[in-house]
């Protein structure tokens, strides 16, 4: 296992280097080709590193234009100009912008030169700092202080890297994928969140690992998420280190398959400062783990020290404050597995349920582990090793490890689905033109069959009339102009309209 | 080019600004034959015996009703039924549920219906027929002029009396599995038998609805012609199922902000695209529920919006069975379309646009009555928009309106009643 981190390590290093390298050669405007590693590429070097593999990093290069912006210019603009692909690299000094990215295949890269950083300072008034919803999108270097919302949020974008991100002081959460599949966090420092610092959020297939997490309300959060990997972190001084939830009353209804291993879960004794009514603000402080209704979560090899209300809690919803109940999610965690870690001086100061549950049980010891409400088929190794309260019935693990999974991120990237209709054209007509067109009938345009009459065989005529329509009869309202396809999309709709047979 | 075909339909002068999103042969209007006569019986007995005039009774020309052959716009025939073609099918979704970003697939949607069951169901939803005293169609409350929503607060029935509810605007509503706002119905055939049979709304009963429908025989061709299993008579079933398909096909997925999702980068102003970029932060937080594609994630969420002056509280989704937790809770509706079904929330209490998006901003639990003990969903926060952030907001909904598939108000329906 420590080799392998140390390989994931030195790739990081790597990339982290060529970054910085290809800034300090880098100075302008004008786009150059240089080589930059994409999202995608860091994920499959990850992955390979993960596994024991040698991931070749060379092979994790391409060619894309590097758009760079200097202090006083906007991020913005350059994301504007750039096309997938392409780098946009962020040289050191202040940005006061939103920045969002709603295309595919963009790294963001922040350039760090002799100890300056590019930072992103909300002020206390802008909402996020990194929005996107592209797929195969890399966030790196960045410092982001002062925002209101997230410093960095995913909405639906696959094949994501944040890492190496340097977050303060930025609202609701720091580093928030949601709705993502495959995506790699690691290597980012945050603190003073009043909710979750790392938030994975409705995701598959994520790996965080090698972050420090310190004075958030939760340090890091897997919610309604399958096949998350939570490993070599640092969790501290945050009301609760890391959790694993279902949250009832969202449209992802389960979390299951999440492996929590060699973290350092340490003094998360953080008074709780989260908005009221929110869920964390449920967060009992001084509790180093909580496993909320998610499934099969393995808990191994990690230091849980110090965690004034208890070391581990495993519940169900019913035992857990400000929870509206979800019939269509299950309420228990199942089959949590609690291998060997290092568990002291946990659950010196338990809260009122937790002394309730040790006056029942007849000891004065706070518990390192704590289960309440139900769940079945969970286990843990070695329970004479830590003190508990609530896990009589939990038999013996058959694992002893988890180093078995490696890592859970996917072989090839999550691609969008294949098209079952794979007409270009056919999908812009029925989408767009069908609205105004039919083949044989007069709707708000003439018919079909009339402009297959005028154009037969000429779909560049039509291509080129649709972008710029010209009124051209008198007993028909002027077709909007259709310029905003591209070339090619507009051929396609022309070619499949020529076809179109009823 | 230029020469109007023998065969084009002629257009309905007094529907509204008007696409037949059905595509062809729906207002097939232009020759008269014998069931003409049959037909302004048939409108002299209906109007007998529901006891009223229906007013003007015959319509302006009498016209053999005819269904479509052809798919409503947006869907492509394939084996014999109607399949919709949209650019998010290339997307996909986490875990399939149909909710994500910009580019993220849609939840699966009822369609595989064939065009005659499709504008069968046109002509139901506009036909008063459908309620007990023939003066109120399913298009009178759930208006295409009004994005299938009603210009009024709260709907009135047909005893003349109002509903609890502001009605539901329908586009997109096939791709739902929770209907009606406290969520209760789960399939459209399910929640169509609530207005039908409401005493304060359509009133009808089964049977009634039944007997007056077998007792016009263009409803009886056109069914038998939409349903094989209807030859021999026309069921309730077939009622709710040519409804369902009608309101299946009312698809909005090509405004403005679908182009922007596309990659068109200057579909949106600058002024929505802020709005665009206010309404996904984490400090808004719209987008948490009001998910794309649809703008909803299809959840029962408690947000503690006011009734208007005098109106009781509406324990919502508890009064439907959910747990108490779920008092005052309603579905997440979504937003396509959503500037022009004013008035707002579930009882029409905000009159504009602005008054519901400001809403959210006036404080977690603000207008929750006295004594009412509400869980607020965790996600109405104190966000501390800017005036400036609300009204981009609003310029961003705007830029989510899309009635290019509006199917056409029919110029007559088989009952030969004034259309809804």
């Amino acid at each position: 296992m420590n080799l392998r981190m140390l390989g994931v390590a030195a790739i990081a290093l790597l990339m982290a280097g060529l970054g910085w390298f290809v800034a300090q050669r880098q100075t302008g405007e004008a786009p150059v080709a240089v080589p930059v590693a994409s999202a995608g590429a860091t994920l499959a070097a990850a992955r390979a590193a993960g596994s024991g593999a040698s991931g070749n990093t060379l092979d994790a290069v391409r060619q894309g234009k590097v758009w760079v912006v200097q202090d006083g210019e906007s991020i913005q603009a350059a994301i504007g100009r750039a096309q997938p692909g392409d780098t946009v690299q962020v040289m050191p000094g202040t940005y006061r912008e939103t920045t969002y990215i709603d295309k595919d295949d963009i790294t963001l890269l922040g350039v760090i030169q002799g100890g300056s950083w590019p930072t992103l300072d909300g002020e206390g008034q802008r909402n996020d700092a990194v929005l996107y919803s592209g797929n195969g999108i890399r966030v790196e270097n960045l410092k982001v202080i002062g925002y209101k919302g997230n410093a960095i949020m995913g909405q639906a974008g696959n094949n994501f890297v944040i890492r190496h991100n340097w977050i303060a002081n930025t609202g609701v959460y720091g580093i928030f994928p949601e709705l993502g599949q495959n995506g790699l966090v690691e290597h980012n420092i945050l603190t003073g969140i009043e909710d979750a610092a790392i938030y994975i959020g409705m995701c598959d297939n994520v790996h965080v690992a090698h972050n420090e997490v310190y004075g958030n309300v939760a340090g890091i959060e897997v919610e309604n998420s399958r096949h998350v990997i939570v490993e070599n972190n640092v969790a501290t001084d945050n009301a609760g280190g890391i959790l694993a939830f279902i949250t009832p009353g969202l449209p992802i209804k389960t979390t299951f398959d999440v492996i929590i291993r060699n973290n350092f879960i340490v003094a998360n004794n953080h008074r709780n400062f989260a908005a009221v009514g929110s869920i964390v603000s449920g967060v009992p402080p001084g509790t180093g783990v909580i496993i909320m209704a998610a499934d099969d979560v393995i808990i191994e090899n990690n230091v849980i020290r110090g965690n004034r209300n208890a070391g581990l809690i495993i519940a169900d919803h019913a035992s857990f404050a400000n929870i509206t109940p979800d019939p269509e999610a299950d309420p228990y965690p199942d089959r949590v597995q609690i291998l060997r870690n290092f568990f002291a001086d946990n659950g010196t100061d338990p809260m009122k349920e937790i002394q309730a549950l040790m006056l029942t049980a007849l000891t004065r010891q706070g518990p390192d582990v704590v289960a309440v409400g139900g769940g079945h088929d969970s286990c843990a190794i070695d329970k004479g090793a830590f003190k508990w309260l609530g896990i009589k019935d939990y038999g013996t693990c058959r694992r002893s490890s988890s180093a078995d999974v490696a890592t859970y991120l996917l072989a090839q990237p999550a691609a969008p689905r294949k098209l079952e209709i794979t007409d270009k054209g056919k999908l812009l007509y029925a989408g767009i033109c069908a609205g105004c067109h039919a083949y044989n009938q007069r709707l708000i345009g003439p018919p079909v069959r009339e402009i297959q009459a005028l154009y037969a065989g000429n779909a560049q005529g039509i291509a080129d009339f649709i972008a710029n329509p010209a009124k051209k009869r008198d007993d028909f309202p002027p077709m909007p102009p259709q310029g905003h396809l591209s070339a090619d999309q507009r051929l396609a709709v022309a070619q499949y309209l020529l076809g179109v047979q009823k | 080019m230029g020469m109007p075909t023998g065969r084009a339909v002629r257009r309905n002068a007094a529907g509204p600004r008007a696409r037949s999103g059905t595509g062809g042969g729906r207002l097939v209007a232009a020759a008269c034959c014998g069931a003409a006569t049959a037909l302004n019986v048939c409108a002299v007995l209906l109007a007998m015996a529901f006891g009223a005039a229906a007013q003007g009774a015959a319509p302006p020309q009498p016209a053999p009703f005819e269904l479509a052959t052809q798919c409503a716009a947006g869907f492509v025939l394939r084996e014999g039924v109607c399949r919709l073609h949209s650019a998010y099918q290339q997307y996909t979704s986490l875990q399939g549920a149909g909710v994500g970003g910009l580019k993220a697939g849609l939840p699966a949607l009822r369609d595989g219906y064939t065009p005659q069951q499709i504008d069968l169901g046109r002509y139901l939803f506009f036909d008063p027929v459908l309620s007990r005293n023939g003066r109120i169609a399913c298009a009178s409350c759930h208006d295409p002029g009004h994005g299938f929503s009603d210009a009024r607060p709260r709907s009135v029935g047909v005893a003349g009396g109002e509903t609890a509810r502001h009605a539901p605007g329908l586009w997109n509503v096939g791709f739902l599995h929770r209907l009606f706002r406290d969520g209760r119905a789960r399939t459209l055939e399910e929640q169509v038998q609530g207005p039908l049979y409401g005493a304060r709304e359509m009133g009808n009963t089964p049977e009634g609805l039944v007997q007056r429908l077998s007792a016009i025989p263009a409803y009886r061709r056109l069914f038998g012609a939409s349903f094989a299993d209807a030859r021999d008579g026309i069921r309730s079933e077939h009622v709710y199922r040519a409804l369902a398909a009608f309101e299946s096909s009312l698809i909005a997925l090509n405004s403005r902000y679908d182009l922007y999702a596309q990659g068109v980068a200057d579909a949106l102003s600058p002024a929505e695209l802020e709005g665009l970029n206010v309404f996904r932060s984490f400090v808004a937080r719209c987008t948490e529920c009001h998910t794309p594609p649809l703008f909803t994630n299809q959840q029962l969420a408690v947000i503690g919006t006011p009734e208007p002056p005098g109106h009781p509280f509406d324990a919502g989704a508890q009064a439907a069975g959910s747990d108490a937790r779920l008092r005052g809770g309603f579905k997440v509706p979504g937003l396509r379309n959503v500037a022009l079904t004013a008035p707002y929330e579930h009882s029409g209490g905000f009159t504009r646009l602005r008054d519901a998006v400001a809403f959210y901003n006036l404080g977690r639990g603000h207008a929750v009555p006295p004594g009412e003990r509400l869980s607020i969903h965790w996600q109405i926060s104190e966000p501390h928009l800017s005036e400036r952030e609300i009204d981009r907001l609003v310029d961003f909904l705007g830029a989510l309106t899309d009635e290019s598939f509006k199917p056409q108000r029919p110029a007559a329906v088989p009952s030969g009643l004034p259309p809804g």
